[in-house]
């Protein structure tokens, strides 16, 4: 079984529609949401929709502080993000804010845990942002693998003889082994807002059967996904973010 | 009492560790005779670090390919019955050779050992615990290396990165960013490197048996007793490649397995600095000074390199025939600008001139030495330093078969070399040379011609 692992959405269509048929193609059969899925992007609206087919198909979807801060106002963000998430609450309908507002803000299954931000206190919007901080998460998932996002890096942690997590930033594309006596914790990147310089979406697939997990890079048309934050009359700062992947 | 596990059956025990055991396996078809490696996991403290150094070989040997390392045949469930099952490969471990060898032999041996580091490196791979126990020279003079236990590998997460333990038996090898705890430098094996060939060649080991963390920190200042203070007939050339694989400061080191292999391999072309000329170790003044140094260098953030494409090997063919040919000029202006991209390049240039059968055997040397000068001439223009430049002159019937095999041999990553245009019809010779050189390299080439002379205004520059 593959799983495909799709973080910080954050409303861009294009990019997890490209996404979604990278996966396809690398035959994911089962899906995991992990939060933000709206929030900066100019399609909230059809985001959610395609998000909540999929959770009607068996998908996981968790809620990330973007989906939060549609019910509640969110202190914590930015002026931009705040801009945004008042223009996306107005764009998406009532039963969307519901799907929004329902999500769990973790999951636990039989190998996996799934939270957008740290399982330590999930409501805190922690970011997992250290080996400490990844061990912390990891431990109160209590599962051999971990799945997060909130941190829009690709990162995995592993744990070590001695149970310490030990962070390894992957290469796109190279299955890394991953088997389930140890203890992993990925951080799956950002679909809709990658900001490590490289514009390309960011997912990750897991193979929990065989103990494996591949993060990918992929291109999508970042250009247009920006053009629509800017038609919008979103902040600037939102599209220039797309169109360099900063 | 299972003597056989997931089809394989079990053998004579061939080797009994701290860390684990090894058999004879047979019962599946690889067409090569095989060894079951099996940890020891007695619920011991050390028995999760064992089985995390077990794991790591088992993860790294199934993505190396090529003869430098045994082949992977399968691995057993971590959590149930761990092993893995890797190619037996014949003949004993470099240990068990008498030292101190010819050095001609050191020079052989290492340069293999080389060949086989540079293998590795160029895919992704450290070794990181390179001594004589874990390299077994094949019959044909090849290396292979053994023991990816405690090896890194670019692609994957190394879990082993907080351990600082050694395996029996790696003190005297360990380089000193090593001690420090890097564990991601393709160079630390060049330095492990150098300790093989001074043990070889001297048969003392230059920084003796630490026992203790203080006695493995000398490494960060040390500077080892020069090889011929041990031997008088130690080459100094050989000398000089020891050294340099033993500096402390990995920037000071080869930058590059493939230039210690070419070095070994040409003993006539290795620069000799201070390195080759000292007689005694550093005054009492100067390690003083390192010592001081060290200080502050075991406190500094470790740099992480390893990277083989940064220190390519480029090899230009020059038609020292023709000197004056006008694409002489076109070939030097590419060779510049492709040298101009890499800091740590080597530079070999080749001139091939034919050997006609029955020659006289008086003129040979004449011949090369000829072609010597038209060489080093060609090359002045260029102004490489003279540590990165190496000059060949190669006598054969098949100048486009001696490009390609020297290249092999000596771990090019890319040739240069000139080709005349299509409709230049009288330089066939020369066609067939580039068109074969392109067809049977086994790294990349780049193929001069030159600039198209369409603009009647402009002759030539």
């Amino acid at each position: 079984m593959v799983l495909a692992l799709l973080a910080d959405i954050h409303a861009n269509l294009e990019a997890l529609e490209a996404c979604l048929t990278h996966a396809r193609e690398r035959g994911a059969d089962r899906y995991a949401f992990l939060g933000d899925l709206v929030g900066y992007g100019a399609d909230p609206a059809a985001v959610v929709e395609i998000v909540a087919e999929h959770a009607a198909r068996g998908a996981v979807v968790v809620k990330g502080n973007h989906d939060a801060a549609i019910a509640h106002e969110d202190g914590y963000l930015n002026e931009a993000a705040t801009a945004a998430i008042e223009w996306s609450r107005a764009m998406l309908s009532p039963a969307q804010r519901d799907f929004l507002e329902m999500l769990p803000l973790i999951v636990r299954e039989e190998g996996a845990c799934f939270v957008h931000a740290s399982a330590a206190m999930p409501e805190r919007w922690d970011y997992v942002d250290s080996a400490g901080a990844a061990e912390r998460s990891s431990h109160a998932a209590g599962r051999p693998y971990t799945f997060s996002g909130h941190v829009h890096d690709q990162v995995l942690y592993g744990a070590d003889a001695h149970r310490r997590m030990i962070s390894f930033v992957p290469r796109p594309g190279f299955s890394i082994p991953a088997p389930s006596h140890r203890d992993w914790l990925a951080l799956a990147g950002s679909v809709g807002q990658p900001r490590d310089g490289n514009p390309s979406a960011a997912y990750a697939t897991a193979d929990l059967g065989r103990g494996s997990i591949t993060f990918h890079r992929v291109p999508y048309d970042n250009l247009a996904a920006a053009a629509k934050i800017r038609a919008a009359g979103l902040p600037e700062v939102l599209a220039y973010r797309l169109e360099r992947g900063v | 009492m299972g003597n056989e596990i997931d089809g394989f059956a079990l053998g004579a025990c061939v080797h009994a560790g701290a860390m684990g055991k090894l058999f004879e396996v047979t019962g599946r078809e690889a067409g090569f005779p095989m060894l079951m490696k099996v940890p020891i996991l007695d619920g011991a403290a050390e028995s999760a670090e064992t089985l995390l150094a077990f794991e790591t070989e088992a993860m790294i040997l199934p993505r190396l390919s090529g003869t430098h390392a045994p082949r992977f045949v399968a691995a057993g469930d971590v959590s149930s019955v761990p092993y893995v099952v890797i190619e037996r490969i014949a003949g004993e471990s470099l240990d068990h050779r008498a030292r101190p060898m010819p050095a001609a032999e050191v020079a052989r041996i290492g340069a293999a050992i080389a060949d086989a580091l540079h293998d590795i490196h160029s895919q992704g791979v450290i070794h990181l615990d390179l001594k004589p126990d874990n390299v077994i020279l094949r019959e044909d003079g090849s290396a292979v290396l053994l023991d990816f236990a405690l090896a890194h590998h670019r692609a994957l997460p190394d879990l082993l990165a907080q351990e600082h333990r050694y395996a029996a038996g790696s003190a005297p090898y360990v380089s000193p960013e090593q001690v420090r705890g890097s564990r991601s430098d393709s160079r630390s094996d060049l330095f492990a490197l150098g300790v093989v060939l001074y043990e070889l060649a001297t048969g003392h080991l230059p920084f003796g048996v630490p026992r203790t963390l203080a006695g493995l920190r000398d490494r960060l200042w040390r500077d080892p007793t020069p090889p011929i203070a041990h031997l008088r007939d130690i080459p100094p050339a050989l000398q000089e490649v020891i050294l340099r694989c033993l500096e402390v400061d990995a920037a000071r080191r080869y930058q590059s397995a493939s230039h210690v292999a070419f070095d070994l391999r040409n003993p006539d072309q290795v620069p000799l600095t201070e390195r080759s000329r000292r007689r005694m170790s550093l005054g009492f003044g100067e390690q003083a000074v390192r010592w001081w140094r060290a200080r502050d260098v075991a406190r500094m953030a470790i740099g992480s390199r390893g990277d083989e494409e940064a220190a390519p090997v480029v090899m230009v063919a020059v038609d020292t025939t023709h000197p004056d040919d006008p694409r002489q000029p076109d070939l030097q202006r590419a060779t510049r600008r492709i040298l101009s991209l890499s800091r740590e390049f080597r530079l070999i240039c080749v001139a091939v001139v034919s050997s006609p059968i029955g020659a006289p055997a008086a003129s040979e040397k004449d011949v090369q030495l000829e072609h010597r000068i038209r060489l080093r001439h060609w090359l002045a223009p260029l102004e490489v330093e003279a540590e990165r430049v190496s000059m060949h002159v190669l006598e054969a019937a098949d100048p486009g078969n001696a490009l390609v095999e020297f290249a092999g041999r000596n771990n090019v990553d890319l040739i240069v070399l000139g080709a005349p245009a299509p409709d230049e019809r009288a330089l066939a010779w020369w066609r067939s040379v580039a068109s074969s050189v392109t067809a049977n390299a086994r790294c990349s080439v780049h193929v001069v011609r030159r600039a198209p002379r369409s603009s009647p205004v402009n002759g030539d520059f």
